[in-house]
């Protein structure tokens, strides 16, 4: 068991700055309106730095930058990016602690994720693209004997994402890697909730990666988001968050006539069949984690298994082990090794999940676990802390229908497999899915039949680089984590040559 | 508290309500931005909390319902302040039995809604309306 000390503290790993500026053509750049705003630590609910809030006007400077760098970066070879990619990942795992409580105390998640998951993932995720970007071949194809078509792969130029506050480094890295991969300049807004890891990041990787190729600018969606978003100076804009703004954003590119990649979020079902209870063995140990993992990163996973759906047989059996599994969660400092759940994000999600609650019991669910905001006293009293919850009720209820984006499940039972997929697909959303079952037949039809981009089997909550992510539905449009992701961030360029010296006969 | 007048053909009761801090909130945004409009958001992040745009700037379709719209005037010259109340015709399918109130609470949000600056974000509280039938 290791208690990180909290920044601001002696022997902390992390010191934050007073003040963050924008990370514009490779160096730090005041916001040209001289305006800042507080990010707040969800774990005490107190300030910790100012950031700065940038206006169309900072998005302008990023974008000059962005443009200059764009031409010679997509000109250097997949090897040069690779290893440009590389040394950021080495980079990365070389400050795992320095970079974990950063994210910890800007974000509010247990320590153990962000040391075991998030920044693991986001080192690993730079080296598969590096990996992809090298392993990549264009095509080409013999038309006829003195005819051939080329596909050469061609960076789009300058592109914009716009990155959630749940996983702030790992969310961008998401994003960054195949862009970078590609040969793109990267205009990038971080969450006005989280802004400060992806800039100790950046303090880290500033100087690996030429000036201009990544420009950060801060600030609040509708004064630097809506800019980027909007301008026509980029040729793709990517974003991860909810759908009004996805079709806000969608509306904007199809004024530039640009692509739009959206990840939108869910109401993901995890359906656990009879059989998972044929034993008590570590294969019913796995499925009862599956199910408590809804409190994982405390809810606020796109892929939340927020909706359980539990086969009648063993209803009552397998919810009253999960109920107490999930019962014994640790919540507590988020510094702590052995804290499992942390702090929702901000004040707002607090507030929203609350309200939830409420809709809930109105509703006429039944409360099983849970159901009220948690105070840890000392410190940690105005933090943003929720119990986990277990609601039961029916899926028409809006607990099933809504992404509460916090520690919260709502359970229900199904008769037959119709009947569980039927239940799984009545939903807004296809973003992630999980399926239970000792049948492989069963499992394997399960996973066919869900309408989602992405259904764990007998898994849940893994994020492979490798593993193709993204949305079926109202969940978005693309893919990432995937080599896939390459062709988001890249032009096809068609060479048609003739190798004939004799004219058509036309003219 | 201020209810939306009913919008939806052959409904007779509001759906949809602001209560006194948003309403002062909105006419202190309705200042720096021009006329407004809502537009009920779902799914992650900021999901599932009202989104405050522009008039205009949003573009509703077809496949959007119009719960109700606030008068939030009179302006300075006597004019009206409509505001629009939108969500998404399949999400209002799953919303319909609930009445909305738009309250405001610290924070600032993810979106594109005006109000994030101020240090503050819209946020729905629901009760369920006698006269709809839930669990259809």
């Amino acid at each position: 068991m290791t208690v990180y000390a909290a920044p601001g503290t002696p022997d902390a790993k992390v010191t934050f700055k007073p003040r963050y500026e924008n990370w514009i053509g490779g160096e730090w750049v005041k916001p040209v309106k001289g305006q800042y705003f507080e990010d707040i630590t969800p774990v005490t609910g107190k300030p910790f730095a100012e950031v700065a809030r940038g206006t169309a006007e900072d998005i302008e400077l990023a974008l000059d930058a962005a443009c200059k760098a764009a031409p010679a970066w997509g000109k250097t070879s997949p090897t040069e990016r690779a290893a440009v990619l590389n040394k950021i990942a080495d980079v990365i795992d070389a400050n795992l602690e320095l970079l974990a409580v950063a994210e910890t105390w800007d974000n509010g998640k247990p320590i153990r994720e962000p040391l075991n998951a998030d920044l693991p993932l986001a080192s690993d995720h730079f080296r598969y693209f590096a990996a992809a970007i090298r392993a990549q071949d264009g095509d080409h194809a013999e038309l006829d004997h003195d005819t051939v078509a080329y596909q050469f792969h061609e960076p789009l130029g300058v592109v914009g994402q716009i990155i959630p506050w749940n996983f702030p480094i790992l969310m961008a890295v998401w994003k960054l890697a195949p862009a970078l991969a590609a040969g793109n300049a990267v205009v990038l807004k971080p969450a006005e909730q989280t802004p400060v890891s992806i800039l100790v990041l950046i303090e880290l990787i500033g100087d690996i990666l030429p000036p201009g190729v990544l420009n950060i600018v801060n600030g609040f969606g509708v004064e630097a988001g809506k800019p980027l978003a909007s301008s026509p100076r980029i040729r793709k804009i990517a974003f991860t968050g909810e759908t009004s703004t996805g079709r806000l954003i969608s509306q904007y590119a199809s004024a530039n006539l640009i692509p739009v990649t959206l990840e939108l979020g869910g109401k993901s079902p995890n359906i656990f069949f009879s059989d998972v209870a044929d034993s008590n063995d570590a294969f019913y140990d796995k499925a009862q984690e599956g199910f408590t993992l809804f409190a994982f990163n405390q809810g606020e996973v796109c892929t939340c298994p927020s909706r359980a759906l539990i086969q009648k047989p063993i209803y009552d059996s397998f919810l009253d082990t999960v109920t107490a599994r999930t019962a014994k969660a640790i919540q507590g400092n988020p510094l702590d090794t052995e804290t499992q759940v942390g702090a929702q994000a901000s004040n707002d999600q607090l507030e929203k999940i609350l309200s939830y609650l409420d809709i809930g019991k109105q509703e006429g669910a039944k409360l099983r676990l849970g159901g009220e905001r948690a105070d840890l006293g000392g410190d940690l009293t105005d933090g943003y802390y929720v119990q986990p919850t277990i609601f039961e009720g029916n899926n028409k209820m809006r607990i099933f229908q809504e992404e509460i984006f916090g520690p919260v499940v709502a359970v229900t039972s199904f008769d037959d497999y119709d009947d569980a997929i039927s239940i799984a697909n009545d939903t807004l959303y296809g973003l992630g899915a999980g399926v239970w079952s000792r049948n492989g037949t069963t499992a394997y039809r399960a996973g066919r039949d869900i309408q989602a981009g992405r259904v764990w089997v007998n898994n849940y909550h893994a994020y492979p680089a490798g593993a193709a992510f993204g949305g079926y539905k109202s969940s978005g449009i693309g893919r990432e984590n995937n080599k896939l992701a390459l062709d988001h961030y890249q032009q096809t360029k068609n060479l048609l040559v003739s190798y004939s010296d004799n004219a058509l006969g036309f003219f | 508290m201020l209810e939306a007048t009913v919008t939806i053909p052959d409904e007779t009761i509001s759906r949809v309500s602001l209560n006194d801090a948003s309403t002062e909130l909105l006419r202190k945004l309705w200042i720096q931005y021009g006329p407004l409009m809502f537009h009920q958001s779902g799914g992650c992040c900021d999901g599932s909390s009202p989104m405050c745009y522009p008039a205009g700037d949003f573009l509703t379709s077809d496949n959007d319902v119009r719960l109700g719209t606030f008068d939030i005037g009179p302006n300075a010259d006597g004019s009206p302040m409509p505001i629009d109340f939108w969500m998404s015709r399949e999400q209002f399918a799953y919303w319909s039995h609930t009445h909305l109130t738009v309250d405001v609470v610290k924070g600032r949000g993810s979106g594109f809604s005006v109000e994030a600056p101020e240090g503050v974000r819209f946020m729905i509280r629901s009760r369920l309306m006698d006269s709809a039938t839930p669990f259809v």
